[in-house]
């Protein structure tokens, strides 16, 4: 038995016998974890945190399962110190679920229990301020809900029988008694209806100061930026209350490019989602990728071959740079340097970009992995393309930002000391990738939990330890050179060989169970939770999005500064909308 | 913090600046407007401007690069297309986006039906140009088209494209993706082979049974 | 596969110019050099929604250049944007900001719907919170497919927006009062001002529908 079995079984013990009858290991086939009663769950996630070192909560989500009449509440805890997932659940009934909140113990868990809220309809008791997050106040039922259809509602599952051998076309708007994307509930009067208090409720919600002394008087106004902004990189709406122009108190808003990626995955084939998981985070498909066919591999038992894992790794590092200097490019472009520093990144994105083009063939939409492999092997030229980018072009260009940016006064002035995140609170708010480990918290999923065969190169985890804006841009030139690093061990490494485990095949039956595979991902831990029935589609989908929970923070990181320094803050955190709305 | 940081970071931008006017002395014409200046401009060495044309020159797309799909038509002696589809339906099976939709044709007497399509749409405003019906397709009928220049003013009457619009022919395949088409056209040779060989081995079989059993009759009769 | 149209600049196609004359002298209309100043300054509204959004940013920037265009203005602001690129997918959510935007645009004003998702939904059409194409509510100009479009294929349908303002006369564009489009509202559903009275009827069958379907069991078991 190895020390980490040991370990575990210590730690099974005590929870069950610290919580006798309340707690019970999940039995069920394929599922890993513990069930919780729901009124032992703020005890028992308290005992995680405090005693077993558990700190860091990474996905909430909910489960309907329909069948059983029951909506389950999943929880993955981790240690800031590595080592596996500790995965427990709340089972509630169906038709009135209700869990004890846990943001009094993990602040995370925010945002994902009001998107559960929203989504699902599961009620947080206790929770500060459970609003809807991604859809807006007054929309008609809680849309993730098996029994729940939306407007265009053609079948259960894709493929879709229409389609052949009669397939008459047909656009779905002409089948609408709108000819438009809607529906209305029963007996609803638009006339009778109060517009939205969505804006209402946002403004009440937010903080005032009480002021000290009154030498200059200043009135307290909200004001809103977004959702078109110029510095939201998107469709995001902050609202801030200021003090002058100092910010009192923030709430992000979001949802205006909530696509229901979830809802449209659990239709979808378990291949089809391929796909669409470019699009969650549209600057680092490669990534999403490789989450995705992570957490269906591990329910499939399949591995894909060496050459395979060699090119995957190669293009997630590829994907890390780019989506980097980007981020870094517009982070400049948010301080004030207007365009050229990202046009400088551009260019370099765009050679990257090239490859992709060449061996996946979109410049972003890849669809380039495949359960047990990836669709197509490198071809010979572009392999040189890759050598030459990693041993030549990328170390050079990256110098060159270097000595461009990281000693200007402008950047060190605008960017030292503001937006600070203690190492505490990052962890507390669940902060993930460049934001967590500019904080000083050395936290990396390669490393933490190696996934594919990160095991195997030698890199360093990047940290700094101001936890300040300027940190979060040094982590992102620090963390491109050590992609640089990898990339040049891959492909020193890589062997030659087949690129697939088995016959292609698109029809998967994946066998019943819960899965949640993640990968440190360019905006931090990317989770996919995917619970099969056996059946060829997905039962339930779920994305832990890094953009979306690393947003729990940006309150309490602008608090106190000044109202120029919100966008910068923001774009420091570097979020794609894509993925945070999903 | 007395400022030779900005200093510095302004001597990049003007070497940068420098370098494009360097480059351009250094390379002259050819650097524009010629396939070798696009490839230039496209490579990892590449200083200075780095700006494509378009429209009067176009950054080449690679072999794999997927816009829309099409269907792979062989050139009839009559000058008209005949798909390589056979209405086998996976294509539909396997869209993400389910914008395809197929009728299989009939046979005009018998009513049955038959493995080719009589129509065969994609709706372009739904397709998310992700490749599978090319990848999956058992037959090299779909595959994905490099013309991305399809931009409409009206999107009803142009974007839904039917059969018509979705053939082209072989040669063109061949010509947008010729190491795909070498690939498959040497499976195909291949396969065929082994049938043939296999019909053949098949037939001497036969022929071989039919000997003996004649022999065997013929034994009989004596005996 | 040539696309790109025989430049006359400023010149008439209907009236030559002897050859001496070439380069010195132009022979035009009041409606061409019109349209050729604003087709030159198309100003687009730096405004993005989704992944297409990062491919009009790789549009505008080094490698394709849309200054080229005389586009490279991008203007944060409605009221100094001649060209609403919607690029991405347009949520209900975002709907009611989108058409405000739209109508704070001054005439001539030109939309133009890029990728998928923008001009039919795209891949998530099916989705409750998309629109499934902008020009329900708002006219589109010029619709490019693709998902994403690469940033050739943007600049071909900008061209191809060029090439409609060069058939447009002054006397239609000059002075033109844009109607406003009534903002949509967020309700149950994403819903359209002018559309109250069939929403009404329409939940109104509905309900009586449902009350029926839930007397027929009842009846059937008297």
């Amino acid at each position: 038995m190895s020390e980490q079995t040991v370990m575990i079984q210590n730690e099974e013990d005590t929870l069950l016998s610290r919580f006798p009858k309340v707690v019970r290991k999940d039995e069920r086939k394929g599922y890993e974890g513990y069930v919780v009663e729901a009124n032992a769950l703020t005890d028992f996630a308290r005992t995680l945190r405090d005693e077993l070192g558990y700190d860091y909560l990474s996905s909430v989500t909910g489960v309907d399962y329909l069948p059983q009449g029951q909506m389950e509440v999943v929880y993955h805890a981790y240690k800031t110190t590595g080592g596996p997932a500790l995965v427990f659940k709340v089972q509630v009934p169906r038709d009135n679920p209700v869990v004890p909140s846990l943001v009094p113990i993990y602040p995370g868990a925010d945002f994902q229990e009001r998107e559960a809220w929203d989504l699902l309809g599961i009620k947080f008791e206790g929770h500060p301020n459970l609003k809807r997050i991604l859809l807006w106040e007054g929309f008609h039922g809680h849309p993730l809900r098996k029994d729940w259809r939306e407007p265009y509602f053609e079948a259960e599952h894709k493929p879709y029988k229409s389609r052949f051998p009669e397939g008459k076309v047909f656009r779905a708007e002409e089948r609408n008694p709108f000819g438009k994307n809607v529906d209305y509930p029963a007996g609803f009067d638009p006339a009778q209806w109060t517009p939205d208090n969505t804006n209402a409720l946002i403004y009440e919600g937010l903080g005032r100061v009480e002021k000290a002394s009154d030498d200059l008087p200043t009135e307290q106004i909200v004001v809103n930026l977004g959702p078109q902004h110029p510095s939201t990189h998107g469709v995001f709406r902050m609202v801030v209350t200021l003090d002058g122009e100092t910010v009192v108190d923030l709430e992000p808003v979001m949802g205006y490019l909530h696509r229901n990626h979830e809802k449209i995955g659990e239709r979808n084939t378990w291949l089809m989602n391929m796909p669409f998981t470019d699009r969650l985070d549209y600057l680092s498909p490669m990534s999403n990728n490789f989450g995705y066919a992570l957490a269906v591999e591990k329910l499939l038992g399949v591995k894909p071959p060496e050459r395979a894992e060699y090119i995957r790794v190669i293009m997630a590092e590829l994907t890390r740079i780019q989506n980097h200097i980007f981020a870094i490019g517009m982070f400049l472009n948010d301080m004030g340097a207007y365009f050229t520093p990202s046009l400088y990144a551009i260019e370099e994105r765009e050679l990257i970009l090239d490859v992709f083009e060449a061996v996946a063939g979109s410049r972003m939409m890849v669809n380039y992995f495949r359960f047990g492999g990836v669709a197509r092997d490198i071809p010979e030229d572009v392999m040189k393309k890759i050598h030459d980018l990693a041993f030549e072009r990328l170390p050079r260009r990256i110098d060159e930002l270097d000595r461009y940016l990281t000693n200007s006064e402008i950047v060190r002035v605008r960017g030292e000391g503001v937006g600070v995140l203690t190492p505490e609170q990052a962890i507390a708010y669940s902060a993930a990738g460049p934001v967590l480990r500019a904080s000083g918290v050395p936290y990396d999923v390669r490393r933490a939990e190696p996934y594919s065969i990160y095991d195997r190169f030698d890199f360093d985890v990047a940290v700094r330890y101001h936890g300040d804006v300027y940190d979060r841009y040094l982590i992102r030139m620090d963390e491109v050179r050590q992609s640089i690093r990898i990339i040049q061990q891959a492909l020193q490494q890589i062997p030659e060989g087949p690129i697939m485990s088995g016959k292609p095949q698109y029809q998967h039956r994946v066998p019943a169970g819960e899965s949640y595979g993640r990968v440190e991902g360019p905006k931090g831990e990317l989770g996919f939770y995917v619970v099969s029935t056996g059946k060829g589609n997905p039962w339930r989908y779920h994305v832990r999005a890094p953009s979306f929970i690393n947003l729990t923070a940006l309150a309490e990181m602008t608090k106190g500064q000044k109202v120029a320094d919100t966008v910068i803050i923001l774009g420091s955190i570097d979020i794609v909308l894509g993925e945070t709305d999903r | 913090m007395d400022g030779s940081g900005i200093l510095k970071g302004l001597g990049v931008t003007i070497k940068r600046l420098i370098a494009t006017y360097v480059d351009d002395f250094k390379r002259g014409k050819a650097r524009y407007r010629t396939d070798e200046g696009i490839a230039y401009r496209s490579s990892a060495e590449v200083q200075g401007i780095f700006t494509i044309q378009y429209p009067d020159e176009k950054l080449p797309v690679p072999e794999e690069f997927r816009f829309v799909p099409f269907l792979v038509g062989e050139e009839q002696e009559d000058g008209t297309l005949d798909p390589r589809c056979t209405a086998c339906g996976i294509c539909t099976k396997v869209c993400p986006a389910q914008c395809i939709w197929i009728v299989r044709s009939k046979d005009p007497k018998t009513g049955r039906p038959r493995p080719k399509p009589a129509e065969f749409y994609i709706d372009i405003d739904m397709c998310m140009n992700c490749g599978l019906c090319a990848e999956y397709c058992p037959f090299d009928s779909i595959k994905m088209d490099h013309n991305y220049e399809l931009a409409t003013y009206d999107r009803k009457a142009d974007n839904i494209f039917d059969l018509q619009k979705l053939l082209k022919p072989v040669s063109y395949y061949a010509q947008i993706r010729p190491e795909n088409y070498k690939r498959e056209e040497e499976a195909r040779r291949k396969a065929e082979e082994a049938k043939r060989k296999a019909a053949e081995a098949r037939a001497k079989a036969a022929a071989a049974r039919a000997a003996k059993a004649k022999a065997k009759a013929q034994q009989a009769k004596k005996e | 596969m040539s696309t790109k149209p025989k430049d006359e600049g400023l010149n008439s196609p209907q009236y030559p110019i002897p050859e001496d004359l070439q380069g010195v002298v132009t022979i035009t209309t009041l409606d061409r050099i019109y349209n050729w100043g604003r087709r030159n300054s198309l100003w687009p509204m730096m405004f993005g929604l989704a992944c297409c959004a990062i491919e009009m940013i790789c549009t505008a920037a080094a490698r394709f250049d849309f200054a080229r265009f005389g586009m490279e203005v991008m203007r944060a602001s409605p009221r100094q944007a001649d060209v609403m690129i919607v690029a991405g997918t347009v949520t209900k959510k975002m709907l009611p900001q989108v058409v405000r935007l739209y109508n704070q645009m001054a005439e001539p004003k030109y939309v133009v719907a890029m990728g998928a998702c923008a001009s039919g939904g795209g891949p998530f059409k099916e989705g409750y919170n998309v629109v499934s194409g902008i020009d329900q509510y708002l006219p589109v100009d010029v619709y490019i497919p693709g998902c994403p479009p690469t940033p050739q294929a943007l600049i071909y349908g900008l061209m191809k927006l060029q090439e409609k303002v060069d058939r447009q006369t002054i006397k239609e564009v000059y002075g033109r009062r844009a109607e406003m489009i009534p903002i949509p509202v967020l309700g149950p559903d994403v819903m359209d001002p002018r559309e109250y009275d069939r929403i009404r009827e329409y939940t109104r069958q509905k309900a009586e529908q449902e009350a029926a379907a839930a007397a027929e069991p009842e009846a059937a078991q008297a």
